[in-house]
């Protein structure tokens, strides 16, 4: 993976060279926080979420953008952070599993506190969707992408949003009904 | 006893994290390496029982209730259980089982970490955990133990006869008095067997909890981002490893030899230490970016020997008469080959399953921390003590009691995937750089290196008199089982492999589900080390290979009789064995009843055109639980494409304790088992496996996935026979049941991908 440097802004880059490598200091926005980070231009997204901000809910799946573990937001549109090189997100605005509550509360124009769930993080609880849980990171993220442009998805457009995130345990049936019940408890509330 | 101040449960231990702002979980490794600080297990000198301190390795002595558990000041009771969360709900139902012999809340019991020198030792699979921890001489049994000494001490305190005391909530109340459990146990150990207390056990007319429905303990930190997965774990001073393997694992046996490695090829990478043992090779950085870019580009030249038999010839392979170990005549009654002369009617096929993989979705991790007298390992593992601490302390050389095994929560891993591969790979990085090292596998090392549910080829031949009763029936089958189990790290560091592995068989799938007077069921034991892959657990092992073959054979018995397939099972179904009879009708009549089924024979009435529907059922479990499915499917015939529109299940597993987990493990299974019925299955070539990613190995997606209903057929007096895996082994079979009733056409190759349903049609 290689960046041009010229896409950066230099307010969000700054590039030295220490020892005949270059590490690069950079200022990025995770969950509506400014983070100053030390990572080569090329490292994917994940591990500088992971291991210099200790975010745990976009988590290492396949490192080949397959199977959506790794999943966030990236300006409110899902990505595959294993692959996006962090250098690719110089002045866009990051949300984790962590900041979903954030968002909802931003997207309904509430002031104050978060709320502690976000409805789909609600659902998830209520149903009992997890199993092993390593995926759904990637599965809520979607869900989230997915309901902040369609409000109320039929259950064939639910299906074709999530086909790109993968799950072993076997989960698929109970998330499309947790999108389908975060969808009306979010619509209900709007 | 032992202050609880120190002991926290992994969901406290997130929670008070993610509280500190970081939302990370460091964990401090004693300076010898083989204590573990930071609060994770108790470890207060002046605590009365040892066994709780960390200070000595396990397992603690099973008989003893202090073993198990203790009670806190908060009136709360902690577990030293050691079964870990695989994904399935069990450290759930074990808090259940524990509460109601206890008479506390589900709240007010929680769980130590799993931990070597803490728990005790304990296999977590989906066949027998809740079953071993209702026993009466294990957890159930120990909770059941302090119940009855704590009335004892209360009815000392109170004055109160105990049959005359009543428990809620861990308050003991009688004679208008009451007094809690924390009161009675003063902090001190219960000093007592389990079986010196002469327990009676909770009977099941007066369960409270079990057979409800209890939420998940750990499912609100899981969907926000606050569980300690052991990928999130990191400890001071640790480095970055990760293994250097050819891409895909070679025949067993055959490992990987380096012919050379070129180290310039990573010079451009800062501080990668490259660490080699044998023909283990690893990388460790500081930086886990680095440690992958050099792993990626070290430059090892590897021989290679085209030992396999490539997939295409892996039937052929089994059934090679030069390859066989050996022949076991797996059970023999009557005289089956008279039998099947003298019936009115006979079906004979043969049937064949790939290799299928765990395929873990979070490739496994682990953290080693290994000094000359001793080591840590924090990771995710089925058997802490059976399997891990074993199959580290061996690699390393060290006797197990040197070794400490610390459980977080992994990836869904239904079975043994390389949770112990990983964790010998971290050991052998850690021992060769002597700092803590943390090793993730890349996506091609977990897909590559895994261990399989093995391939299987099946001969099955039946006969049925002309009243439709079955009279006689032959099952062969052909496969290397589980060839032991064989950690790649340890093989290419040079452990010995184990003699030459042998042959299983699933003589529980294969007809005796069934009252047949003339059965003969024979293993064909293939040689392991002849040219194949490994062969381990997998979700109901063994079981979706045998049913599919078996099943099959059963659904062509009753289309030959001309009943409906239903009918005809309910007719055949063996009322001698042991929870035979109920089980099975139960669950076949509790199946048709979810679905609607109507009663017809099989394939009557084809319909014309390309997309066409039908509907099949088929029985076969796990050990002695007792699933049904039914299934319905459209065949686009032209496409060769199955699509599993929707399948019920009934399940009878005695207790079934925590139902919410239960129907959910039924529901994984039948998605699972439909990815398995469909897709799955393990490519390679002569030389090396070649299914390494999500592309090379599919698995079932979201817009395939079939709807679900599930049944729990409840038997709360019978001890609990496993819920998490065995509805997987019926999927398959009755998924083509269904297809013969929508096609006429059977199905012998699983998976039914498109190119074996159309080479089927088109026969």
């Amino acid at each position: 993976m290689h960046v041009e440097a010229a896409t950066l802004t230099k307010r969000d880059f700054h590039c030295t060279d220490e020892g005949g490598v270059m590490v690069t200091k950079l200022k990025i926005n995770v969950n509506g926080l400014r983070h100053d980070v030390r990572a080569g231009l090329d490292t994917p997204l994940l591990y500088v979420l992971h291991n210099e901000l200790h975010l745990h809910g976009p988590r290492f799946g396949c490192g080949l953008a397959q199977c959506g573990a790794c999943s966030v937001l990236l300006d409110g549109k899902e990505i595959r952070s294993c692959v996006t090189p962090v250098a690719a997100i110089a002045g866009k605005r990051i949300t984790t599993l962590e900041g979903l509550p954030a968002l909802y509360a931003a997207q309904r124009g509430a002031t104050g506190a978060a709320p502690a769930l976000h409805p789909l993080q609600r659902a998830w609880i209520d149903l009992q969707v997890p199993h092993c849980g390593y995926c759904q990171n990637g599965m809520l993220i979607q869900a989230a992408d997915l309901l902040t442009t369609t409000k109320n998805p039929s259950e064939e457009q639910i299906r074709t949003a999530m086909n790109g995130h993968l799950c072993r345990c076997g989960t698929y049936p109970r998330i499309l009904t947790a999108i389908q019940k975060a969808a009306s408890v979010m619509a209900a509330a709007s | 006893m032992t202050s609880v101040a120190h002991i926290l449960t992994q969901r406290e231990l997130s929670r008070r994290s993610f509280l500190r702002g970081g939302g990370s979980l460091v964990i401090g490794l004693g300076v010898t390496g083989i204590v573990a600080r930071a609060g994770r297990t108790a470890n207060d000198p002046s605590a009365a029982s040892s066994a709780h301190t960390g200070a000595v390795p396990g397992p603690p002595d099973p008989t003893q209730i202090d073993s198990w558990l203790q009670v806190n000041p908060d009136n709360t009771v902690t577990l030293f259980q050691g079964w870990t969360e695989l994904g399935q709900g069990t450290p759930t139902a074990v808090r259940m089982i524990a509460a109601e012999e206890l008479g506390l809340s589900f709240e007010q019991v929680t769980a130590a970490q799993v931990d070597t020198n803490v728990s005790l030792s304990a296999f977590t699979v989906g066949s027998n955990s809740t079953a071993t921890a209702m026993g009466a001489t294990s957890l159930r049994g120990a909770a059941a133990g302090a119940r009855t000494l704590l009335l004892d001490l209360a009815s000392a305190r109170l004055g109160v006869p105990v049959e005359k005391l009543s428990v809620s909530n861990g308050v003991v109340s009688g004679g208008g008095k009451s007094v809690k459990y924390a009161d009675l146990a003063g902090g001190k150990s219960f000093n007592s067997t389990i079986a010196a207390t002469n327990a009676v056990l909770i009977q099941p007319e007066n369960y409270k909890l079990i057979g409800t429905r209890v939420p998940r303990f750990d499912i609100p930190d899981i969907v926000t981002g606050k569980l300690t997965y052991i990928h999130n774990v990191r400890v001071p001073g640790m480095l970055h490893g990760r293994v250097v393997r050819p891409r895909g694992q070679a025949a067993l046996g055959q490992g990987a030899s380096v012919l050379s490695i070129d180290k310039r090829s990573i010079a451009h990478i800062p501080n990668v230490q490259v660490v080699k043992k044998g023909n283990f090779v690893g990388v460790v950085a500081p930086l886990e970016w680095d440690a992958i870019l050099a792993a990626d580009a070290l430059k090892v030249l590897w021989s290679s020997k085209p030992e396999l038999p490539g997939d295409g010839n892996l039937e052929s392979a089994l059934r090679d008469p030069a390859k066989l170990q050996a022949t076991n005549v797996a059970a023999d009654t009557g005289d089956a080959e008279s039998a099947l002369a003298h019936a009115a009617k006979t079906v004979a096929a043969s049937y064949f399953t790939a290799y299928q993989m765990h395929g873990a979705l979070g490739p496994n991790c682990s953290i080693a921390d290994v000094t000359p007298n001793g080591a840590v390992v924090l990771c995710a593992s089925q058997g802490p003590y059976v399997l891990t601490r074993a199959s580290v302390s061996a690699a390393l050389g060290l006797p197990p009691t040197s070794v400490r095994i610390q459980i977080f929560q992994g990836s869904g891993t239904y079975g043994h995937s390389t949770y112990d591969d990983v964790s010998i790979s971290a050991a052998l990085m850690s021992q060769a750089v002597g700092k803590p090292v943390r090793v993730q596998f890349m996506r091609w090392d977990e897909h590559g290196w895994d261990q399989f549910g093995p391939a299987q080829a099946t001969d099955v031949r039946a006969g049925i008199d002309a009243a439709g009763n079955i009279v006689g029936y032959e099952y062969t089958a052909f496969n290397h089982g589980w060839t032991q189990v064989v950690e790649s790290a340890a093989e290419l560091a040079g452990t010995p492999l184990p003699k030459a592995p042998g042959g299983q068989i699933d003589t529980v799938a294969s007809g005796s589900f069934y009252a047949i007077p003339n059965r003969r069921v024979t293993s064909k034991v293939v040689n392991g080390y002849a040219g194949f892959l490994k062969g381990i657990w997998l979700r109901a092992p063994g079981a979706p290979q045998a049913v599919f073959a078996s099943e099959q054979t059963i659904d062509a018995l009753a289309h030959a009789a001309g009943m409906d397939p239903i009918t005809f099972r309910i007719q055949n179904i063996d009322a001698t064995q042991k929870n035979g009879v109920g089980r099975w009708i139960a669950v076949l009549n509790a199946v048709a009843a979810a679905a609607a089924w109507k009663p017809a024979l099989s394939a009557a009435k084809l319909q014309s055109g390309n997309i066409v529907s039908g509907r099949g059922v088929a029985i076969g479990g796990f050990a002695n639980s007792r699933p049904a499915v039914i299934a319905d499917i459209t065949v686009n015939k032209k496409a060769g494409v199955i699509k599993v529109d929707h399948l019920y299940a009934a399940q009878a597993a005695g207790t079934t304790v925590n139902l919410a987990s239960v129907e959910n493990q039924m529901m994984g299974c039948l998605v699972h088992g439909t990815s398995r019925a469909l897709l799955e299955e393990v490519r390679f070539t002569r030389t090396r496996q070649t299914s390494l990613d999500w592309v090379t190995y599919p698995v079932l997606r979201f817009k395939d996935s079939p709807k679900v209903t599930t049944v729990v057929v409840q038997r709360l007096d019978q001890p609990p026979t496993g819920s998490g895996e065995p509805t997987t082994a019926a999927v398959p079979a009755a998924i083509a049941n269904a297809f013969f009733d929508a096609t006429g056409v059977r199905l012998y190759r699983m998976p039914m991908t498109p190119g074996v349903v159309r080479g089927a049609l088109a026969a």
